[in-house]
């Protein structure tokens, strides 16, 4: 019987761990240089495509049903929500001179 | 037995009418799916609206962070450099080495290995130990160095360098809880593998369960530079 998710070969794996590997000691080699507000941006960039092929090849998202990956896709879309949301809280408070404040 | 007599008619008879034989009954599934893939990407569907949830619920803490980090710069990097980069980086890569082998013990079971499946299973449960023997010796250094928020916390340290710790205490120790889980999960799902339980058919239990084990990997990644790395050009 076929499942839906076809074997993928170890050396996939291998390079998709070397990938990873790379990236993490990428992340530390440029912690070493400052590049002011950039710093945060090239971090989370690498974050985020490290754990993009973590989901996309270790966790099989490039196989699964078109309904699993709008549930995968919704929860980053609330996550940016909640961010979104927060922050226009938090960051906007001191924009206007309440009394009180 | 009467039941088992009827079952033997029942498939006799589909038999006779010439049905499609792939939904010919796996021992494995459930009386409710229709076939074994689809009880498969139920599982999986399930266990990503579980993560999804899990996404939410590190997204507050990590929400939290953004917060006081937007308030507190100063404190934020001077904190960060107060931990051990090194050890951070080191449990990150024991972290990718453990999702390497989780995804091989899936693997194994695809192509139908019992003994793939165990080596990886113990590998994964090995790096997993070690990832949290690593933060074991990290918080013990915070201790002694009167850096773990409340009384005992260094006085000569400004007062928002306690919420960074607060934050960098709450996030990991339950990112560590969640190992302390997946370890958990894993020997279960060893003892599984062990008694050959899953097959290129059935393998749904571990494949689950490394769902669950990369997304905890993934919080690690993301925890990683954000706590770790935020301030180390000053430090070098």
């Amino acid at each position: 019987m076929s499942t839906s998710h076809p074997v993928t070969s170890p050396l996939t794996y291998v390079a998709v761990f070397l990938s990873l590997a790379v990236l993490t000691i990428l992340t530390v080699v440029v912690a070493y240089y400052d590049f002011g507000f950039m710093n945060v941006v090239v971090a989370l960039g690498i974050a985020v495509i490290k754990a993009s092929l973590v989901v996309w090849f270790f966790m099989g998202v490039r196989y699964n049903t078109p309904l699993t990956r709008v549930v995968v896709v919704a929860g980053l879309f609330w996550l940016l929500i909640m961010f979104g949301l927060g922050m226009s809280d938090y960051l906007t408070r001191g924009w206007l001179g309440v009394p009180g404040r | 037995m009467a039941n088992a007599h009827d079952t033997t008619l029942a498939h006799g008879a589909v038999e006779a009418h010439g049905h499609d034989q792939a939904h010919a009954h796996h021992p494995k599934l459930q009386h409710h799916f229709y076939s074994m893939e689809q009880q498969l990407e139920a599982s999986i569907l399930g266990m990503w609206i579980f993560l999804v949830t899990e996404i939410m619920f590190f997204g507050g803490l990590f929400l939290a962070y953004i917060v006081y980090r937007t308030m507190y710069p100063e404190a934020w990097i001077a904190g960060s450099n107060h931990l051990n980069t090194y050890m951070g980086g080191g449990n990150t890569l024991v972290l990718i080495c453990s999702s390497l082998t989780m995804v091989l013990a899936v693997r194994a079971a695809q192509v139908g290995s019992r003994t793939g499946q165990i080596v990886n299973l113990i590998l994964t449960i090995l790096f997993g130990s070690t990832f949290l023997v690593v933060k074991f010796f990290e918080y013990a250094e915070k201790f002694e160095h009167h850096l773990v928020p409340g009384p005992n916390f260094d006085p000569a340290l400004p007062g928002p360098e306690q919420i960074f710790f607060a934050l960098y205490f709450i996030m990991t120790g339950i990112h560590a809880l969640h190992m302390v889980v997946g370890i958990g999960i894993m020997l279960v799902i060893l003892r599984m593998a062990w008694k050959g339980t899953f097959t290129p058919e059935y393998y749904g239990p571990i494949e689950v369960s490394g769902l669950y084990w990369h997304f905890v990997d993934i919080v690690w990644i993301f925890l990683f530079p954000l706590l770790y790395l935020l301030g180390f050009h000053l430090g070098h």
